[in-house]
């Protein structure tokens, strides 16, 4: 039920998140969703791309620090409250979020958010208890 | 051990020859070099009153600006025709200083680096590669001849083209490496894009120097490169790699060649010579050298000495692990900084690499000091709160150790210049107004 999600470290200098892309379109890799951390020395670039193996190997051939990491898609009811409703039922299990991101396309009504916790299968769980949809990474990486 | 009689002298027995020695060079010096009668002469001291070892601090000193001013061959003490090789530092701030070499002198030369050889754990039959540069730089030759000498085979790679240095250690089983330590990092990581484990070669002792280097740089070059990692020292004023080693008996600091040279440790500022075990400046005064022989030569370099005996069985005296150098050492803030020290705490971290950047500035008359640290896989984190605890925590560590606020600046892997011979480790923008 995870999703897997590359990160790449980008020093906070001109031309590094250009750089970036620039190497995974040429690889031929789409980006499905993004999200940039930023601080005033570095970045961390959040991916979640439809070739993680390939997008992995182009990154690292290229001298950047790439990690991947287990992340949670979650389908999000697209109205009012959506986003509360979720964040409670994780909340009532006194599951953290560290990060999260949307996802760019939407999915039927649904929007989906990416989540990032520190105790993912926990989490998942109570995400399932509560009837919340959590998507398969297969499903999201060919969106 | 290549030279048993002199290396296990028993200490009366090493005084007394060490006296005889100094008494002929004092007189050599005199004779030979107008700049040694002159300034003799103006410590009042004749040769003739050379009577004992304690003598020796009666004599004044001898510092690199004194090789300068007698650019080049000034402080020569034997006739050109008898010089046989020529050396010079590399004269990164002025000109260069020369040395000569006599015959004899490249023999001694040739012993006590095989001495250090065999000090390091080489043998006759190990293949050594050598990566010191060849050139005016004393580190080839140096170790090559030493090499020679023991009777090793020697391969004469000098530094750079590490993708070649790398196949050629494979191929031809090279047992033994001599390089500047921050050089066999390099390797190290050239070796793994290549796909080429280090496990998989013949090395088994890796002799380094040339620059100052710390006990946790040694253990990740010995993880690294799977081999036992030894510190020479040496300087091309004095003579060049091999004036001191480690044995790989103790590895507890550096037996320095007492027959041939004679340590003093003063302190930098009063030129007072401090008792063993205090840390000081180094101070050499070479006993046995023909082409350019030096009284009380002022090294620069940070460290202290004991005569306790060594399990090693060697009775010279051992100097401790460089903490660098006096003119290499950064004043922030009133603190006084070594480069290796700053290399210590970041080795000591978990998961950080040794290749690092010092950057200080002058802001609004403020020293600033910026720490630049790779980030690589082993410490990278999806989460920024990660990295900025790694941070925080370097900076707190150099606070806590040394006194001194700093700025550690995380960069891409690689971003800070890899070195084929002696590492860069400090930009100084200051630019003090007077």
């Amino acid at each position: 039920m995870q999703v897997e999600q590359i990160s790449i470290f980008i020093e906070n200098k001109s031309g590094r998140l250009a750089e970036v892309t620039r190497i995974l379109g040429e690889a031929g890799i789409n980006i499905r969703a993004l999200s940039l951390a930023d601080t005033s020395d570095f970045g961390i670039l959040r991916l979640i791309v439809n070739d993680r193996e390939k997008a992995n190997n182009v990154l690292k051939e290229k001298g950047f620090t790439v990690s991947k990491t287990e992340v949670v898609a979650v389908e999000v009811p697209d109205r009012p409250g959506g986003l509360s409703e979720i964040l409670l039922a994780l909340d009532s299990k006194s599951i953290n979020v560290e990060y999260m991101y949307a996802f760019v396309e939407r999915c039927g009504e649904n929007a989906v958010i990416i989540f990032r916790f520190d105790e993912t299968e926990k989490a998942i769980k109570a995400l399932l208890d509560n009837g919340f949809n959590v998507l398969a990474g297969e499903r999201l990486y060919s969106m | 051990m290549f030279n048993e009689e002199f290396e296990t002298l028993p200490r009366p027995a090493l005084e007394a020859l060490q006296l005889k020695r100094l008494k002929a060079m004092v007189e050599r010096v005199y004779s030979r070099v107008p700049f040694y009668r002159q300034s003799l002469d103006k410590a009042g001291i004749k040769p003739e009153q050379v009577t004992s070892l304690a003598d020796l601090q009666r004599l004044p000193f001898t510092c690199k600006q004194d090789m300068r001013d007698s650019y080049p061959y000034g402080l020569f003490a034997a006739k050109m025709e008898d010089i046989v090789r020529i050396h010079a530092s590399s004269g990164t701030t002025g000109k260069p200083t020369v040395v000569g070499y006599t015959q004899k002198d490249i023999d001694t030369w040739s012993e006590l680096m095989a001495r250090s050889f065999v000090a390091a754990g080489a043998h006759k039959g190990d293949i050594i590669h050598n990566s010191y540069g060849y050139g005016l730089f004393t580190g080839g030759l140096g170790a090559h001849y030493g090499a020679e000498k023991l009777g090793a085979s020697v391969i004469p790679m000098s530094g750079g083209n590490t993708k070649k240095q790398i196949m050629i250690m494979k191929d031809f089983g090279s047992t033994v490496l001599t390089c500047t330590p921050s050089y066999s990092l390099y390797m190290a990581e050239a070796a793994r894009e290549e796909g080429i484990d280090f496990k998989g070669l013949n090395l088994r002792v890796g002799i380094f120097g040339a620059e100052p280097w710390s006990d946790s740089m040694r253990s990740e070059i010995e993880a690294k490169l799977n081999l036992s990692a030894i510190d020479i020292y040496g300087l091309s004023e004095i003579m060049g790699p091999g004036v001191a080693i480690e044995c790989q008996e103790a590895k507890q600091g550096l037996h320095i060649w007492e027959d041939h040279f004679i340590p003093e440790i003063i302190d930098p500022d009063s030129g007072a010579v401090l008792p063993p075990g205090v840390k000081g400046e180094l101070v050499i005064t070479t006993i046995t050298k023909e082409g350019i022989p030096l009284l009380r030569y002022r090294t620069r370099d940070i460290t202290s000495i004991t005569y306790e005996p060594c399990v090693c069985g060697r009775t010279h005296a051992r100097i401790s692990r460089m903490s660098g150098r006096s003119d290499d050492m950064l004043i922030i803030r009133g603190v006084n900084v070594f480069p290796s020290q700053i290399e210590s705490i970041l080795m000591g971290i978990e998961g950080v690499e040794p290749h690092y950047l010092l950057i200080v500035d002058r802001k609004e008359n403020l020293d600033i000091l910026e720490v630049q640290v790779e980030v690589d896989e082993n410490i990278f984190s999806d989460e920024v709160k990660h990295l900025q605890a790694l941070s925080h925590t370097i900076e707190k560590e150099i606070k806590d150790l040394l006194g001194v606020t700093c700025k550690v600046r995380l960069v891409e892997p690689k971003t800070i210049m890899r070195s084929e011979g002696k590492a860069k480790r400090v930009i100084d923008n200051r630019t003090i107004d007077s």
